[in-house]
């Protein structure tokens, strides 16, 4: 089959690779730095020496997944997606409980956390079952189906519980939005979370009214949606055509009213059905400040370590709060703290472009697919990346819940760095086949 | 809905719009935390970087000849985070501590609630001993640490009452001046308290670099202040009489004030039954206060400030003079000892001023006083009275009586010298008559002066006629002391008059039948006068106030001896060692001194049954 043999080298998408590698190492010199380990790199008992124990098995991994022909990952993928499913179901009995979550296998000194691997295993799954034989999606039972391949792993997951994995699941969202749900899905779904997390954070907040004084910030909210909401309705009404005009009205309409419905329900619900240390515990979740000091305790200080960063930061390893271990697991889940008290607004906003970057860079791989297996796949290695890096960097600038998730290539761990890697690996062979496969 | 290749193509559009959005919303909030505002920098700042407080030394306390009375000593406080004694076993630790658990618990909850995550003292001023006891096993418990602090000796263990108390400061305090922080001391009565502003000095600041657990990381020197010790404060007292005067006044209850009549300074300054301070500082402290302050002979209480007695017979030097200024008798007007109206003792029919005052006839004075309150003939008894009493006020004020003499000696009380508004508020206007208020001019009735007063009175007969305000600090830290203090205040009264109330208080103790004879110095000519003030049920208080010598006097005292009978028993012999003491140097007659040094009470034997001795005042010193 010499036809199919594959010119790696040249076929190979070198810019993602590249990208990858460069953060991965710009994550190692954060690690090093987060674990006051500058003068001993070299002692791999310590964290940052781990971490490059993990890279090099990694770069061999990724010479290994890419060596494998992509007609590989196809075939296997449901055995891939069975065995996770195993593993995910006993690590549940047998797992290691790690910080009140029962989510690692146990291997001498290293750990192994099956749910990194589900991500890759879900995504291949998904795609083999979307893709065979140009399946349809317009009938119910694939939609239903291929939701239900997603929610399986995603249920057992949330059994450990490891809600941050959860929510990664929830970005195959995109991939279904890519292969055909309707968008008014997404745009409700996307459009109720946007109004409960202003809700949340305006309703916290003190301001002024005329003939009141003070109260919560979440009546100017509900004032300003209810004006904009018109405005946009009576534009929008303008625009369309006069036989749509009615329906126009009808809908926005509903959507209008009940938008400053469902924000005011949350708010009063927030105010007087949960009590003051529910409520504290949701506000901390959002990053707000709470009196209580010990409360917000890890998210104020993560702040703290990013925002005194300043332009430039303080230099590598130059950084008080991170040296000084002011932020809490500051090598994995809040290593970008690291990277904004030591790198700044330059550094840290680099770090966030390069990842919108690839991020990018990766759907545009998807659509440059002619196969669907691949083109479904890279959906979900970007909506996998995406939710990653949302979640992790909006927690420690205070834009998203603190809900811990490694951040991509970056922060210390194996299981985390070997998962991103087999995603990659997997999607870069694949990638490299474009132009002789047709599946 | 069904939608064609193209378009599904296109969402992939939406999706990198909402990545791009993301990204871009996580810049601008990255530029908004980083680069627009300092709010964050700031709280990572307070976070990372501690001021260390550089204690500056306290002033010491120093008296008239530069002998040291109170100085600064080391000890250890021991600090806790409550952040990392979360896993620490409580019992084991409250063995070590030596505390109660549940009175560790309580310390630790305290601690917890000031702050989780800075020190705050668990044990206060540990001994070195204490400290050497627990500094071997510190290292078990990472939340404990040591922090040294001076603490205050009182180097001889006398003039506490005065020193005062230096200990830490209360919400109160750390409210009205921000230099206090929780667990800081400061000087909360005495001395200690009144020179507080110069005694601490100025405190330096360090800055440091912290880690999450508070150890120190790294040192900022830009910003660094040294520390400035606190001034010290010369005290006007004399170490040796001062010493001398508890040590007579052990096993009483009492009062002993002397001044130097020219400067007013005041030498010694005794309540008795007084206690040793230090007993009031470290560990101790609660047991020592409690027993202090429950003990009935009140040693808390400063009696030669305080406490307020008739003045008696002395009062009727007072009179004397007053009545010699204003010309109403001479020094030989010689009065009947007519008992009709009011009492007297010893035998003697007619004195003149010097024999009166030697006799301390009743009589005498009652009549010298009716004279100066009858001197309008064409006025009523009502009217004259008042009149005369309005003058008499005035004039026995300029004596200090009735003043907050030393006011600034802290808890100083006035006395009482009644004027017209007062009468008039008891009797009602024109209600009352020299017959109404008579007992004032035998110096009983509502007179009250404390000991100060006393002494004070004293140095205006050693003066002549004048008196500096009795005062307890000779200097501050070598600015000397202000000029207030160093003000002739003259009584009115010209010098010639004091010459027979001299020979008076001269024969009082020269003369054989002289009722201060146990005050007698041989090689020093004291001139004294005898008081006694009667208790009902119980023995009188013994008085006596003293100068000497009689030319160029060095010093002039009052001595109160409680419950103790007549002044002649006690307190003159008290004054006479005191005097020989000081002029002296020592005391050569070591049986006089001693049927002082060991008696207690009864002092009076009439009142055996009644007035018991009461054990030791002071809570067992420590060795
Ligand atoms: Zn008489």
């Amino acid at each position: 089959m010499s036809s199919r043999r594959l010119q790696l080298t040249s076929r190979l998408d070198w810019v993602t690779l590249l990208t990858v590698a460069f953060l991965v190492v710009l994550g190692w010199l954060n690690i090093v730095s987060a674990t006051a380990e500058a003068e001993v790199v070299w002692d791999l008992g310590g964290k940052a020496g781990k971490q490059l124990i993990w890279m090099g098995v990694c770069s061999i991994l990724m010479v290994g997944l890419l060596a494998i022909e992509g007609e590989f990952y196809i075939r296997t993928s449901v055995i891939h997606y069975l065995v996770v499913l195993a593993l995910l179901a006993a690590v549940l009995v047998i797992g290691k409980k790690v910080g009140g979550a029962r989510s690692w296998f146990g291997v001498g000194s290293f750990g192994i956390q099956p749910s990194e691997f589900a991500k890759t295993a879900t995504a291949l799954m998904v795609a083999w079952f979307l893709s065979r034989d140009g399946r349809p999606w317009r009938t119910l039972a694939t939609r239903l189906q291929s939701m239900a391949l997603i929610a399986v792993p995603a249920g057992l997951i949330l059994l450990q519980p490891d809600a941050g994995t959860v929510l990664v699941f929830g970005g195959f969202v995109f991939v279904l939005y890519r292969e055909g749900l309707s968008g008014n899905v997404l745009l409700l779904g996307v459009t109720a979370l946007v109004l409960a997390v202003l809700t949340i954070l305006l309703g916290a907040s003190e301001s002024w009214y005329p003939f009141v004084g003070t109260s919560s910030g979440f009546w100017w909210f509900l004032v300003a949606l209810g004006v904009l909401g018109l405005g946009a309705l009576l534009l929008t009404r303008a625009a369309t055509l006069p036989r749509f005009r009615k329906q126009t009205t009808i809908w926005g309409s509903i959507l209008l009213v009940g938008s400053m419905l469902f924000s005011t329900g949350l708010h009063l619900g927030m105010e007087h059905i949960l009590q003051r240390h529910q409520r504290e515990r949701i506000h901390v979740l959002f990053g707000i400040d709470v009196d209580n000091p010990d409360a917000d305790y890890n998210i104020r200080h993560a702040k703290a370590a990013i925002g005194s960063g300043g332009w430039a930061g303080k230099g590598w390893a130059q950084g008080p709060m991170t040296a000084y271990g002011f932020v809490p697991e500051q090598e994995t889940d809040f290593i970008f703290c690291t990277v904004g008290e030591e790198w700044g607004f330059l550094g840290s906003a680099g770090v966030v472009l390069l990842f919108v970057f690839l991020i990018l860079r990766v759907l545009h791989l998807a659509e440059r697919q002619r196969s669907q297996f691949t083109r479904i796949y890279a959906y979900a290695v970007a909506s996998i990346l995406f939710m990653h890096f949302l979640v992790n960097v909006g927690m420690v600038i205070g834009l998203a819940p603190v809900i811990g998730i490694p951040l991509p290539f970056f922060s210390y761990g194996g299981s985390s760095l070997m998962g991103f890697t087999l995603l990659l690996g997997i999607l870069l062979r694949l990638d490299a086949e474009r132009f002789f496969v047709l599946r | 809905m069904e939608l064609n290749r193209t378009e599904l193509a296109a969402r992939q559009r939406i999706v990198g719009a909402i990545v791009l959005g993301v990204g871009l919303v996580f810049v601008f909030r990255l530029f908004q935390m980083q680069v627009t505002t300092d709010e964050w920098k700031n709280r990572a700042e307070r976070l990372t970087e501690e001021q260390e407080v550089l204690h500056p030394s306290r002033g010491l306390c120093l008296d008239r000849h530069g002998e040291l009375l109170v100085t600064n000593a080391p000890s250890y406080d021991l600090m806790v985070v409550p952040r990392f004694m979360a896993e620490v076993d409580t019992s084991a630790l409250a063995a070590l501590l030596g505390l109660e658990r549940e009175d560790l618990d309580t310390r630790l909850s305290k601690a917890r609630r000031y702050s989780r995550y800075k020190a705050s003292p668990l044990l206060r001023q540990l001994n070195a001993e204490e400290y050497a006891k627990l500094s071997p096993e510190l290292w078990r418990y990472p939340g404990l640490s040591i922090r040294t602090k001076p603490v205050r000796q009182n180097v001889h263990g006398v003039a506490s009452q005065i020193v005062g108390e230096y200990r830490e400061v209360d919400r109160e305090d750390m409210n009205r001046d921000s230099r206090y922080r929780l667990g800081d001391y400061k000087g909360k009565s005495g001395i200690e308290s009144q020179f507080e502003l110069e005694l601490r000095g100025t405190p330096g600041i360090r800055h440091h670099l912290v880690d999450v657990r508070n150890n120190v990381r790294n040192t900022l020197t830009e910003l660094d202040s040294l520390p400035v010790s606190g001034n010290d404060v010369t005290l006007t007292l004399d170490l040796e009489l001062q010493q001398y005067a508890e040590a007579l006044m052990r096993g009483k209850r009492g009062a002993v004030v002397a001044i130097e009549p020219a400067t007013g300074e005041i030498l010694a300054f005794v309540s008795a039954p007084s206690y040793d301070g230090n007993l009031l500082t470290g560990t101790s402290r609660g047991a020592a206060y409690d027993s202090l302050s429950k003990h009935p002979w009140k040693p808390l209480y400063n009696r030669a400030v305080r406490g307020t007695y008739r003045p008696g017979s002395i009062f009727k030097m007072v009179q004397g003079l007053v009545a010699m200024q204003e010309g109403v008798i001479s020094e030989r007007t010689h009065i009947v000892c007519n008992r009709d109206i009011i009492g007297c003792h010893g035998a003697h029919t007619q004195d003149d001023l010097r024999r009166a005052i030697v006799h301390s006839c009743n009589p005498y004075f009652y009549d010298v006083m009716r004279r100066g309150v009858s001197r309008h003939p064409d006025l009523d008894k009502f009217d004259n009275a008042r009149l005369g009493l309005g003058w008499w006020t005035e004039r026995i004020k300029d004596f200090g009586l009735g003043t907050t003499l030393g006011g600034h000696i802290p808890g100083t009380r006035p006395g009482l010298v009644p004027d017209t508004t007062y009468y008039d508020n008891i009797y009602g206007k024109r209600h009352w008559t020299y017959r109404t208020i008579y007992s004032i001019s035998i110096g009983e009735g509502e007179l009250l002066a404390t000991p100060l007063h006393m002494a004070n009175l004293a140095a205006i007969m050693a003066n002549r006629g004048w008196y500096m305000e009795p005062h307890l600090v000779r200097d501050i830290g070598g600015k000397g002391k202000p000029d207030a203090l160093q003000q002739r205040q003259e009584v009115g009264v010209d010098a010639e008059h004091f010459e027979p109330i001299l020979d008076a208080m001269q024969l009082v103790i020269e003369d054989r039948t002289g009722t201060g004879r146990k005050a007698y110095t041989r090689g020093i000519t004291t001139c004294g006068k005898t008081g006694t003030v009667q208790n009902r049920n119980k023995a009188d208080h013994s008085v006596f106030m003293a100068l000497a010598p009689r030319e160029n006097p060095r010093i002039a005292l009052s001595v109160y001896v409680e419950n103790a009978g007549a002044g002649g028993d006690w307190a003159a012999p008290i004054a006479g060692l005191l005097v020989e003491k000081y002029i002296h140097g020592e005391v050569a007659s070591s049986e006089r001194e001693a049927r002082i040094l060991d008696a207690t009470y009864p002092l009076d034997p009439e009142f055996a049954e009644t007035d018991m001795p009461v054990p030791p005042t002071n809570p067992t010193p420590a060795p």
